[in-house]
C-alpha cells in the first residue's frame, strides 16, 4: 500500500517527473503506471464484489448490485434508521478488512477465471519492485521539483527555486545559469535571496524544457544514464565523469551565440 | 576510432583540444536557430551558421516570402552573418533549410525554450 501512495504521489509531480534521457522508457514507465491504477481499481472492485455478492461474473454487475445494496437495506430499515447505519458501517469495515487480507492480494484469487494480461503484468512488476528495484524500470530517478516562477513587473521573471534545482543536479549555479540565459537568448542575474531573475517573460515550462536538455547534455551518464556525475574543467575543456560506470566524455563549452540586439535602437553605438 | 578514444577517461588526450575548439566553435559544423524576446509578445528568431558558400540574401528572400514575415541580414563580427526573421519562426526555417537541402536535419540545433 504505501508502494503505491508512493506511486500516487509520483504521478502527481509526472509533469516534472522529466529527465529520464530516453523517451521509450518514459512512455513504458506512463504504461506500468496506468496497469497498476488498472490492477488496483480492479482489486478494490473485485473485493467490494467478493464481499458483497459471491460468484457473480461481472465485476460491473457485482458493483451495481453492491452500490444499490446498502441503500435498499436502509430504506427498509428506515424507522430503525440506527440499525441501518450500523449495517452501513459494517459493511464498509468488512470492505477494509479484505482488502487489508493479504490472500486478496491479486483480483483473480478466490476465482477460477482466466488472468488478464495486465493483471499479470502488474503482479511482475510488483514482484520486480519487491525484489530488485532497478529492474522494474523506475530507479529512483531524480526528481526533479518543477522550476517556480514569478514575474516581476512586466518584464522580468524570477525563477525561484532555480538553487534548488542545481544543488538536485550537483552543478554549479554560474554553469546551469549560463546555459539557460544563453538559450533563452536574455539576461539575467542572481538576486539577494539567491532567485534567478531573468529579462523577458517566460513561463515555468519554458525553464523545465530548457533543463531538460540541459540534463541530458551536461549532467546524464549516456553510458549508463546515471545522473551521479562530475562535470569538471580540464585544459580549458569540460569534461563530464561518471560515478556510476567510470566512462567520461567531454562536453561543449557553453556558448552564447548570436544575440540580436533587441530593444530602444539608440540604446548602443 | 579517434571516437573511441575521447570515450576513455583518460587524463589528456592531445587530440581533444583540436576537436572540442571545433564543436565549440560549433557554429562551424552546426547551425544554430535561436529566439529571443522581444517587447510583448513579440519574438525574433535568428539563424547563424549557415555555410558561406550560400547566398544569405536568396535565402533570406525564400524565408520572408515562405513564412510570410519580414527579416534582414545582419554582420555580427565574431559569427559573421546571421539571419533575423520576425516572430517565432524556428520550426519553419529548420523545416525549410532541410527540404531546400541547404543543411541537413542532424547539423540544425534549435534553441530556446
Ligand atoms: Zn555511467
Amino acid at each position: 500500500m504505501a508502494d503505491e501512495n508512493q506511486l500516487d504521489a509520483k504521478d502527481e509531480v509526472a509533469e516534472l517527473a522529466p529527465f529520464d534521457p530516453t523517451k521509450k522508457k518514459k512512455k513504458k514507465k506512463v504504461t506500468i503506471q496506468d496497469t497498476e491504477d488498472d490492477s488496483v481499481d480492479k482489486l478494490a472492485e473485485k473485493t467490494e464484489n467478493l464481499s458483497v455478492s459471491e460468484g457473480l461474473e461481472s465485476t460491473f454487475a457485482g458493483l451495481k448490485k453492491k452500490k444499490k445494496k446498502p441503500v435498499e437495506t436502509s430504506i427498509l430499515n428506515e424507522d430503525t434508521g440506527d440499525a441501518g447505519e450500523d449495517l452501513d458501517d459494517h459493511a464498509g469495515e468488512d470492505d477494509k478488512g479484505d482488502g487489508l487480507v493479504p490472500e486478496h492480494r491479486y483480483p483473480w484469487e478466490g476465482s477460477d477465471r482466466d488472468y488478464e494480461y495486465e493483471e499479470l503484468l502488474g503482479r511482475v512488476f510488483n514482484i520486480l519492485r519487491e525484489n530488485n528495484p532497478e529492474l522494474a524500470g523506475d530507479r529512483r530517478r531524480t526528481v526533479m521539483r518543477p522550476p517556480q516562477v514569478l514575474r516581476e513587473g512586466t518584464k522580468k521573471t524570477v525563477f525561484v527555486n532555480f538553487m534548488d534545482l542545481c544543488k538536485t543536479m550537483h552543478r554549479q549555479p554560474d554553469h546551469v545559469m549560463t546555459f539557460l540565459l544563453a538559450e533563452l537568448g536574455t539576461s539575467g542575474s542572481l538576486d539577494g535571496q539567491q532567485r534567478l531573475v531573468v529579462k523577458g517573460r517566460f513561463a515555468p515550462k519554458n525553464f523545465e524544457g530548457i533543463l531538460r536538455r540541459y540534463v541530458n547534455e551536461y549532467v546524464i551518464c549516456l553510458g549508463c544514464k546515471s545522473p551521479d556525475t562530475i562535470l569538471s574543467k580540464e585544459n580549458r575543456l569540460f569534461f563530464l565523469r561518471c560515478e556510476k560506470c567510470g566512462s567520461g566524455r567531454s562536453v561543449a563549452p557553453i556558448k552564447a551565440g548570436f544575440v540580436a540586439r533587441v530593444g530602444r535602437r539608440n540604446a548602443g553605438t | 576510432m579517434s571516437d573511441l578514444d575521447i570515450q576513455i577517461p583518460t587524463a589528456f588526450d592531445p587530440f581533444a583540444d583540436a576537436k572540442a575548439e571545433d564543436s565549440g566553435a560549433g557554429s562551424k559544423e552546426y547551425v544554430h536557430i535561436r529566439i529571443q524576446q522581444r517587447n510583448g509578445r513579440k519574438s525574433l528568431t535568428t539563424v547563424q551558421g549557415l555555410k558561406k558558400e550560400f547566398s544569405y540574401n536568396k535565402i533570406l528572400k525564400d524565408l520572408k516570402k515562405e513564412f510570410c514575415c519580414n527579416g534582414t541580414v545582419v554582420q555580427d563580427p565574431e559569427l559573421g552573418q546571421v539571419i533575423q526573421l520576425q516572430g517565432d519562426q524556428r520550426k519553419n526555417v529548420s523545416t525549410f533549410l532541410v527540404q531546400a537541402g541547404i543543411v541537413k536535419k542532424e547539423h540544425i540545433k534549435i534553441h530556446g525554450f
